[in-house]
């Protein structure tokens, strides 16, 4: 905010002298605008429009572009000279004739261009692009699941990228990679996630002509052993993403045994189905250099498996998700892996006290530690965890429900470093909470469906915990008004906030929340006594709110939506369900341009008229929900427009639930399992 | 003695002696029989073995394989007759010879001379007779059964249908031997014994489950297996010393023979003797019994055979054994797919693209499987018929890289952009607010930039100022304060705000864009 002030009083000095603004080096100039633009990004505008020479220097600076509208690229390229990213996710349409509007000569600075989250363009247009941007080192294609191979052969053209993502361009095939593999050999990242059209043949040619690749992510493609011998090989590889490579399998791994890489840092085999502990213990013989292993979802852990690991003397992460340890793994674990820094044992089978215990007793090192749904897990095994992993950063355990109020206590005792605690669905008090009251690096805290806190509680975590950026508190009950003002008084960095079915608050909370600038997530939902007035307050003092839920909040009305469409701008996701909002309150919404996402179920001041004309003048929308009895009510021609500019329907058939649900804690839904 | 000849008289069983008797003139030089082309000379191999005469088997062929499939039943009548007619002749031409005979017995010695004659006419006649007898059925035409199944056969029907079958196999080495013997005309006697101990040593074969040494190596092992297509033979890999193996040398005609085996009942050709065992079944139930339907086993003397490989006919060919370095053969098919690939003419074309031709017919099937289908092309001009043959020829040389064919990218090019614009056009139709390219001079308002990590954009809405440095000199407002803000601002496109700049009396231009908006709506 201080900086914002200076940017401000900065401009008006420029006002009122008459000495140019390029006589300070631009270095120096552009130092301020960086910490000007990151304290409040509208301050630069002001600075722009200051004069002749801020908006030149202005133009200068600016490094980024991320236009809402596709077809002011020319415009926004020639005033951005200097610009070397342009970011087209909020373009939801970009046709061929925008990409080849782009000026030869006024972007030569332009190094990445993101068309992850467009569709509308062809080979034509990455052509065009090719030719008016030949030195761009990063391309993004994510998603383009319209693109062929004659798509990849014009991305061939473009020598020096770097990186680049194709990953659901489901139509590339061996031929399309073939010409890319040929073209852009100075690549080292690549995406081919989802592309099913490519096989063996053509990765061999990648693996033969793209030497330089450092990360390449082949999940889901139909790779086999024929290619995964020269892929090993690749002697720059430091990481390789195989997630649901269902062609990788035992008999793979086991032809990698003779081959060496050393470069080899991270390997992600998650949801292999086919590669079981013979087949991870033969491949990591040949990769010593490993970092990073996760084998979420793909093998049982088996002691030898595990005693394998030995060999990997460097390893620091083992991502073991919804595994089936098998009697000892775990403690072989504990064992082998004595270098590991994060583990993570989420939704894993068969992890017990006894063994838990054992292994992080010998892992005192460990950093990370994620036993999310190990159900079975008692006091002993938190115990064990807060005696031996005092350093702990991150510690997740939701829904452990089988430990004690007693034993969470201890967390915030022994583990003072920790930045990251999820307690979710547990036993924890507010005597926990003010455990905590050491971690004064806490930076997300998640107690969500913890019945017992209260506003006690919560007190203690606003007076001790200013770096908090992240709170749920989703379903406590027993909090109210008073908590959340100490939280927000507290945490003046809170970025994100979750106060859904929290039913006692009132707008007192979003007044207090309104001074904690940086917020940007906000969830209310189901939160009956808050009103248009509350939210008034956010749209003034939290100018960067972008994802906000209101739904079931049934005192919010078109006021609320007058003021967000005033000073939301940056607003992206809203949910609107059940509220009291009507057409005008809609239409005013709908003036907000970066408007991706909207729900819109069960209004009943709604009309199909007024539904259609907010979706027309919403330009930006990529995904809208809405009752399935609309369908029919509007004009199927309008409903088409709306859908070729690149927008999404998804049509929502539930009954209007009653109103005014009070908070039944017997039969919650589990919204975390 | 002369009594045994006398019993053996018996018209039947001197056709059966004289199947055997023909052996040692059928491999003449210059005898050639009526639709068989002539078989050349002894066999130049100095390792010609006696069971080269197995690999032979089936040289007597017609090259053309439709001929020998025709069935003409009038035919087979009058050289029934004709077969008849010789066997009369023969008959007749033994007992003067046996009568002679006991008139040389009698004393005198004289008439050697005009034995010889008669031991000629003999062989003349009999000649005549297996040929017509090779015309009577398509079998005799290809006549040949290495089968033990069809030998077993010939043995339990030991007689006519026998006919130049086993004849065939009777090693031609005994026939060089032989043909002197007769060529002496030491006397009926010996033509006698020479017949019967023939006789003996085919019914040795015949009786022989495990027929011995080189008679056992089968001419055709391959075609028990289901063996489409194989290469010339080219097993590199395989590095026999030359001497360490036998070398066969088939004849043009042997290799180019349709079938191997043949059935003895109706004539019937197959490939496979599992074909042929298959097809016996329906002659009957002693076709059908376990022993008559099982596999032929392999005989067990084969370890100690020598290795058997193959030598191309063709003079001057690399496969050919004169060759200095002659690369052999492995097998029976390769010899017939490298004979045929590289010395027949290629008579099958791909009706496709009537220009690619076959001598192998499989080679024609593999080709029209892809033929003006697949055109794997790559940057220098050449084509592949197959997508691995492009990729490792982009692998081999630097800067090639793999080409689409041309009407595929127009096809798919022109199919995105009319997938783009379509409904782009017809959106800036209907709503008159979206230039779809328009680089004339933009004073749109709703450019947002960003520049921060986190992923907001910079809220510059409205920024008048953006676009052309004139706007400039207009004061700066924050259009977030404007009353109008909430209206459609996506609207505000060039035309409107033209107009609003030239000042004429339309409303503020989001309302008045909000109002025709609506109006367009309701209609």
């Amino acid at each position: 905010m201080a900086a914002a002030s200076a940017a401000h009083r900065h401009s008006k000095r420029c006002r009122l002298s008459p000495v140019p603004l390029d006589s300070p080096a631009d270095e120096l100039l552009f130092l301020v605008l960086d910490r000007v633009a990151a304290a409040d990004p509208r301050a630069l505008k002001s600075f722009a429009l200051a004069s002749r020479a801020c908006h030149a220097a202005e133009s200068r600076h600016r490094r980024v572009l991320r236009p809402l509208r596709a077809d002011l690229l020319p415009a926004a390229l020639v005033r951005y000279p200097s610009a070397s990213r342009l970011d087209l996710s909020l373009c939801a349409r970009v046709p061929d004739a925008a990409l080849a509007a782009v000026p030869s000569s006024g972007s030569s600075s332009l190094r990445a261009v993101d068309l992850s989250r467009s569709s509308g363009f062809g080979a034509a247009g990455i052509a065009a692009l090719a030719r008016a941007c030949p030195c761009l080192a990063d391309l993004d294609l994510s998603n383009g699941v319209h693109l062929g191979d004659a798509a990849a052969a014009e991305v061939a053209r473009m020598r020096k990228l770097q990186r680049l993502s194709l990953s659901r361009c489901k139509q590339v095939t061996d031929m399309g990679l073939g010409c890319v593999a040929v073209g852009c050999t100075d690549l080292k990242d690549l995406s081919l996630k989802w592309c099913i059209g490519i096989t063996d043949l053509g990765l061999n040619l990648l693996a033969l002509k793209c030497t330089k690749l450092t990360t390449l992510d082949l999940s889901y493609t139909m790779i086999t052993k024929e290619s995964l011998l020269s892929i090993i090989k690749l002697t720059n590889l430091q990481v390789l993403t195989l997630v649901g490579c269902i062609g990788i399998d035992d008999d793979a791994l086991s032809s990698l045994e003779k081959e060496y890489s050393k470069s080899i840092q991270v390997l992600d085999m998650s949801h292999c189905q086919n590669v079981t502990d013979v087949g991870v213990s033969s491949v990591v013989k040949s990769i010593p250099n490993l970092l990073e292993l996760n084998l979420s979802y793909c093998c049982p852990v088996t002691p030898s498996m595990v005693r394998c690991l030995q060999k990997v003397s460097k390893l620091q992460t083992l991502k073991l998700e919804g595994c089936k340890f098998m009697a000892d793994g775990l403690k072989a674990i504990g064992s082998s892996c004595v270098s590991i820094r994060e583990l993570s044992l989420s939704k894993s089978a068969g992890v017990t006290d006894t063994e838990l215990s054992f292994a992080v007793s010998k892992l005192k090192n460990l950093l990370k530690l994620d036993i999310t749904c190990c159900r079975n897990i008692t006091d002993v095994s938190v115990v064990s965890i807060t005696r031996s992993c005092t350093s702990l950063i991150s510690l997740r355990m939701e829904s452990c429900s089988h430990v004690s109020s007693g034993a969470l206590q201890l967390i915030g005792k022994h583990c003072s470093q920790l930045e990251e605690l999820d307690l979710t669905d547990s036993d924890l008090d507010d005597e926990g909470l003010k455990a905590l009251t050491g971690c004064t690096n806490l930076s997300s805290l998640k107690i969500g469906i913890c019945l017992r806190i209260s506003d006690e509680g919560l007190t203690h975590i606003g007076k001790s915990c200013p770096k908090l950026r992240d709170i749920d508190l989703y379903r406590c009950g027993g909090i109210s008004d008073d908590g959340v003002i100490q939280i927000a008084q507290g945490c003046p960095m809170l970025e994100s906030i979750n106060l859904s079915y929290c039913t006692e608050l009132t707008d007192r909370s979003l007044m207090s929340l309104s001074k904690c600038t940086k917020l940007n997530t906000l969830e209310i939902r189901g939160c009956p006594r808050i009103s248009s007035a509350g939210l008034s307050e956010i749209a003034m003092g939290c100018r960067l709110l972008s994802k906000l839920d209101i739904k079931k909040c049934f005192e919010i009305n078109d006021v609320g939506m007058l003021y967000l469409s005033q000073f939301s701008h940056a607003l992206r996701q809203i949910n609107l369900s059940y509220c009291s909002v009507t057409d005008i309150g809609l239409l005013s919404l709908s003036s907000i341009c970066g408007l991706q996402n909207m729900t819109i179920v069960h209004l009943a001041g709604i009309t199909p008229n007024g539904l259609i004309a907010a979706l027309m003048v919403c330009g930006g929308l990529t995904k809208v929900k809405l009752h399935e009895a609309f369908k029919s009510m509007m004009p199927l021609h309008m409903l088409k427009n709306v859908e070729a500019r690149g927008c999404m329907f998804q049509w929502i058939n539930k009954p209007f639930k009653v109103l005014y649900i009070f908070f039944q804690p017997a039969c919650l839904p589990l919204r975390y399992v | 003695m002369a009594s045994g000849t006398a019993t053996n008289a018996d018209p039947d069983q001197q056709t059966v002696r004289s199947n055997s008797v023909e052996q040692f003139y059928f491999p003449r030089p210059g005898q050639s029989l009526p639709g068989i082309p002539p078989f050349f000379g002894p066999p130049s191999s100095s390792l010609y073995l006696a069971n080269d005469n197995e690999a032979k088997v089936g040289n007597q062929l017609e090259p053309n394989p439709s001929q020998s499939t025709d069935w003409d039943p009038q035919a087979i009548v009058s050289n029934l007759t004709f077969l008849e007619q010789k066997i009369k002749q023969v008959k007749d031409v033994v007992q003067s010879m046996s009568n002679r005979e006991n008139q040389v017995a009698s004393g005198s010695c004289e008439v050697a001379a005009k034995q010889q004659l008669i031991t000629a006419d003999l062989t003349s006649i009999i000649i005549q007779l297996i040929t017509t007898a090779g015309s009577l059925l398509p079998s005799m035409k290809n006549p040949l059964s290495s089968n033990p199944a069809v030998r077993q056969l010939s043995n339990t029907l030991g007689s006519p249908m026998g006919f130049g079958m086993n004849a065939n196999q009777r090693p031609s080495v005994d026939s060089k031997t032989d043909i002197p013997d007769i060529g002496k005309a030491s006397g009926y006697e010996e033509l006698i014994n020479s017949l019967n101990t023939t006789q003996d040593e085919r019914d040795e074969l015949i009786k022989g489950p495990n027929p011995c040494g080189g008679e056992g190596s089968e001419p055709t092992p391959m075609e028990d297996h289901d063996v489409k297509e194989s290469d010339d033979g080219d097993h590199e890999g395989e590095n026999l010393p030359p001497g360490s193996y036998v070398v066969l040398q088939l004849e043009k005609e042997e290799i180019l023979a349709p079938h191997t085996h043949f059935c003895l009942i109706c004539g019937k050709g197959f490939k496979r003797d599992a074909n042929l065992r298959m097809h016996m079944r329906g002659h009957g139930d002693e076709y059908k019994t376990a022993a008559a339907l099982a596999k032929p086993t392999r005989d067990s003397g084969s370890d100690h055979a020598p290795v058997t490989r193959y030598s191309c006919p063709f003079v001057g060919c690399k496969r050919n054994k004169e060759h200095k370095k002659f690369q052999p053969l492995k097998t029976i098919l390769c010899v017939k797919n490298h004979y045929k690939r590289s010395h027949c003419d290629k008579s099958y074309t791909c009706s496709r693209c009537n220009t690619k031709k076959f001598s192998v017919i499989a080679d024609l099937k593999t080709h029209e499987k892809h033929c003006g289908r697949d055109k794997w092309l790559c940057s220098c001009g050449t084509t592949f018929s197959r997508k691995d043959k492009l990729f490792g020829h982009v692998a081999l040389f630097q800067g090639h890289t793999p080409a689409l064919p041309m009407d595929d990218v127009k096809v798919s090019e022109a199919s995105e952009q009319q997938q783009g614009s379509e409904p782009m056009n017809e959106i800036s139709r209907s709503m008159g607010c979206f230039p779809c390219s328009s680089s004339d001079g933009i004073s749109n308002l709703d450019m947002k930039m960003a520049d921060d990590v986190r992923g907001y954009y910079s809220p510059m809405s409205f920024d008048p100022c953006f676009g052309a440095l004139d706007d400039f000199t207009r004061p700066g407002f924050d259009i977030s304060e404007d009353p109008f803000s909430f209206l459609p601002s996506g609207c505000t496109s060039n035309n409107e705000t033209s107009r609003v700049n030239k000042g004429s009396n339309v409303p503020p231009l989001g309302l008045w864009k909000w109002t025709e908006t609506l109006s367009d709506f309701s209609h």
